[in-house]
């Protein structure tokens, strides 16, 4: 890549959860703030803001959110370009890789990404139906599909082909939920076993509800700058050193093969390619666990393993605390939280400050190279980003 | 689904109607505008075609947390079908009570409510599959 | 002009209760369904109704029929059960057989006669050249309210029928009807009501007796028959007692009715009863074969067929999968917690509605 480099120079997410005594508006003027205040920026400095979220029209019955949260933050008066993002749970990726497009253009020196979801003022019904938006509405879901069911599908497929068991599915919530259990912003902050992902409600089997990602609610805010500026921000900044984005077909019965995510092998190859740098590279990741399944396939599909050993990478600790590269250590869609617009930027939160050494006592050793992966509804989408530490 | 949203795509949910490209033969459903394949050579070069209902398993899942509509349902079987004229449908396989549904099973088309707009409503009808 | 069946489907849904069951539920004697020759009753499943089962039975029609959709000029159906108030279940029909939409169609409603009628509708217009072909319908998902003795009965399951006027398509030449009815209030449905009334024993000897005997008693003096000149009888099967006793009434005797009579396995499919029954003796007849079929319908009339079995039934499809016998054949039984949800008559609330 040549031309301008873009920075992460500020970042910060709500805790997630169920935040019954916050808005949407609270929830990401809260991660705006202390992603501004962390970066050191000021209102004036700001030239241009995203958003991602998935559905604030079904889930706060708001649309047109980008000018209403800038204004949350006090700073309408300024006239800035505010945009909304959306792609299902890729949200906060595709947000997130505009700020960086906008910054590398030239046309923003200092750009807020923000990404958030209030999902718990509406009923499971309507959640569950927020969720199902993500796939195929006329021939997917109105044939009685559930995203759920068709990870399901996934799951089956993945285990049918390549061997991989039951046990191995629930080894990534075992690893997910150790993780969330030293984040102090997670979800679900303890430590489960095989037996409960095992013994848990079946959802659409195998998967069960310790297969599932929670309903969360949450924001998360990066300040990206230019190279042009990024000195004013002494010794925070982490390099965005690759962008990559791609899409599929949004149904699941158009793809060949159900086990492979190509909209993850491309757009991880563009981002490794405009980094420069190789998988074996990478030393911490956080992916798009919504399933365990989904965990599997991301470490394959972005090239950490060989296809099909997701699974007993899993079980060996090769995609955990001290493996050969540390994936989730946040805890994960899964033990995080997965507000669903936040996810993608809460990612490039957690991966600066591993690449800062900010990350306290789940800090990936000696953590450089950092590559966060967030995708939507059955992968029709997909975004990766490679960031490194500046030493 | 409403009720304007439903009643257009009535032929390919009642009767699998499916689309086939005329410089490559391929099959889409639903049907598409433009072939993937031919792409520019397959404008206004596609037909109707019917899907003859005949297909087989290709994976499925016992669902437990059931799509709005399918509650009373639950737990139901959602199946990716393969039809034998090539295109892959996500549908429903009813009536198998007893008999576990696999990958390879063969499926023939059966005509099922799908759904309502709550008992005031509209009732959606279209494609469901039994073992066959 | 000659006018008859030239092609048939019928569908009767997968799920069966036992009448001991029911009685079990109820506190019943555990032989009512011997009293009543009805020993178990289909159960439509969660997702279908009168429009999926009439579009089963309509599309098995067409599919072994020599016509296509494009020469059926009227589609009727016939139910006490139609999915809607008001809308057509026909309408549903036809697109689902990709007929019309140059064809002209009503719903029909006789309570368990309105099958019978749009048969005898369909024979109107082919024969007076209105219609190349009919499609007749009769089918119901009916209910009774729970502890009623209509419970052991009401039933799902229906019948198409295609006629058309062509003598080489012909599998049962219908030489005649003859309807008798009268305002005999034996049997109704209010409007927004979920369940039936009736008039208990009111409904036997004025009403169901009355007018099947009437209109078969006419049917054979118009055509100079008696009850030795069939090979089948069919009759309007509201239990497995009423029908039998009819028929021994009229002179039919035992095994005129073993195809005919369907109630004792699959109980009252109301619209449905008599063209089911009718459907099954095509599945079994000859060339040659004469059926006596009468239906009846609440209210009250009766609706009685003459009709003879061509040589071409031998060129019809009737192979294993296509005959009603291999349907019935495979059954899931249901106990009565599992039929009650089926049917609606759990009482939802709050977030369960």
């Amino acid at each position: 890549m040549t031309g301008r480099t873009a920075y992460v120079v500020g970042a910060a997410h709500t805790p997630f959860g169920e935040a019954w005594d916050k808005s949407y508006r609270h929830l990401m003027t809260d991660a705006g703030l202390a992603a501004i205040q962390d970066a050191g920026v000021q209102g004036e400095d700001i030239d241009e803001v995203f958003v991602g979220t998935m559905s604030t029209g079904k889930l706060v019955g708001q649309e047109h959110v980008a000018s209403l949260l800038l204004d949350g933050a006090g700073l309408a008066d300024q006239h800035l370009p505010a945009t909304r993002i959306e792609a299902a749970g890729a949200s906060g990726g595709l947000a997130f890789r505009q700020g960086v497009q906008a910054i590398r253009s030239g046309a923003a020196d200092v750009v807020v990404v923000g990404g958030l979801e209030k999902m718990t003022d509406v009923s499971d019904a309507d959640q569950a139906a927020v969720t199902a938006s993500g796939i195929d509405q006329e021939w997917e879901h109105f044939f009685g599909a559930t995203d759920a069911a068709l990870h399901a599908l996934i799951a089956k497929r993945h285990m049918a082909r390549y061997g991989t068991t039951r046990e191995q599915l629930a080894a990534v919530a075992v690893k997910n939920h150790a993780h969330g259990a030293r984040n102090p912003l997670a979800q679900f902050r303890r430590p489960i076993t095989e037996e409960t992902v095992l013994r848990a409600p079946p959802v659409a089997e195998p998967l069960g509800m310790f297969d599932c990602a929670p309903t969360s609610d949450g924001a998360a805010c990066v300040v990206l700058c230019s190279d042009a500026v990024v000195d004013s921000y002494g010794g925070k900044a982490v390099q965005v050193s690759g962008s990559g984005q791609a899409s599929d077909t949004l149904s699941l019965s158009d793809r060949a093969d159900l086990t492979s995510w190509r909209a993850t092998e491309h757009a991880a190859r563009r981002a490794y390619q405009e980094a420069g740098v190789s998988v074996a590279d990478v030393d911490v990741a956080e992916v798009h666990d919504a399933y365990t399944i989904t965990e599997l396939l991301a470490v394959e599909d972005l090239g950490f393993v060989k296809k099909g050993e997701g699974g007993p990478a899993t079980v060996e600790g090769r995609t955990g605390d001290g493996g050969d590269v540390v994936v989730n250590p946040s805890g994960g869609l899964k033990a995080r939280g997965h507000p669903v617009g936040a996810t993608g930027i809460a990612q490039v939160c957690e991966l600066t400050w591993h690449l800062r050494g900010t990350a306290s006592d789940r800090q990936v050793k000696d953590a450089r190279i950092g590559v966060a992966h967030n995708t939507g509804g059955t992968g029709a989408t997909a975004v990766v980003h490679v960031l490194e530490g500046v030493q | 689904m409403t009720v304007p949203r439903f009643w257009r795509e009535i032929p390919q949910r009642y009767n699998l109607q499916a689309s086939k490209c005329g410089a490559c033969d391929a099959i889409h459903y639903p049907p598409r505008t433009v072939c993937p394949e031919c792409r520019r050579a397959s404008i206004g070069n596609l037909e109707e075609v019917k899907l003859s209902g005949r297909g087989t398993v290709l994976e499925s899942t016992r669902v437990h947390k059931a799509a709005p509509g399918y509650e009373a349902q639950v737990p139901y079987t959602l199946a990716l079908i393969q039809t034998e004229e090539g295109p892959v449908i996500t549908g429903q396989v009813v009536d198998h009570d007893g008999r576990a549904v696999s990958a390879g099973d063969d499926v023939r088309a059966v005509f099922r409510r799908l759904g309502e707009d709550g008992d005031a409503g509209v009732i959606y009808y279209g494609t469901k599959w039994v073992l066959a | 002009m000659a006018v008859g069946i030239i092609s048939y489907g019928a569908y009767v849904p997968r799920y069966r209760i036992r009448s001991e069951e029911i009685a079990r539920i109820w506190g019943d004697d555990a032989n009512i369904g011997r009293a009543l020759n009805v020993h178990e009753k289909s159960v439509p499943g969660a997702d279908e109704d009168v429009a999926t089962i009439s579009v089963e039975a309509a599309r098995q029609a067409m599919r072994r029929a020599p016509t296509g959709p494009d020469d059926v000029g009227a589609i009727y159906v016939g139910s006490e059960s139609h999915p809607y108030a008001v809308k057509p279940t026909g309408t549903i029909v036809q697109a689902a057989i990709d007929a019309g939409p140059y064809l002209t169609m009503a719903d029909y409603e006789f309570a368990c006669k309105a099958g019978t009628a749009a048969l005898q509708t369909g024979m109107g217009l082919v024969q007076s050249g209105m219609a190349k072909t009919v499609l007749a319908i009769g089918t119901d998902t009916s209910q009774g309210a729970p502890r009623n003795a209509l419970e052991y009965s009401a039933s799902a399951g229906g019948a198409a029928f295609l006629l058309g006027a062509e003598r080489k398509h012909i599998l049962a030449e219908l030489h005649h009807t003859v309807s008798f009815t009268t305002d005999t209030p034996d049997f109704w449905r209010r409007e927004g009501q979920k369940y039936p009334s009736h008039g208990e024993r009111f409904t036997g000897t004025p009403a169901y007796f009355r007018h099947v005997e009437a209109a078969s008693q006419r049917l054979m003096e118009d055509q100079k028959t008696k009850p030795d000149d069939y090979d089948h009888c069919v009759f309007h099967q509201p239990n497995g007692k009423f029908p039998v006793n009819a028929a021994r009434r009229l002179g039919f005797k035992e095994p005129q009715w073993r195809h005919g009579l369907l109630a004792p396995r699959i109980g009252n499919t109301y619209s449905g009863a008599a063209l089911l029954g009718l459907a099954n003796v095509l599945d079994h007849a000859e060339p040659g074969d004469r059926v006596f079929v009468c239906g009846y319908g609440s209210g009250a009339g009766s609706d009685a067929f003459d009709c003879t079995v061509t040589k071409n039934i031998l060129n019809y499809d009737r192979s294993e999968a296509e005959r009603l016998e291999t349907r019935l054949a495979d059954t899931t039984e249901l106990d009565y917690a599992m039929y009650a949800k089926l049917r609606g008559k759990l009482v939802m609330g709050g977030n369960g509605a």
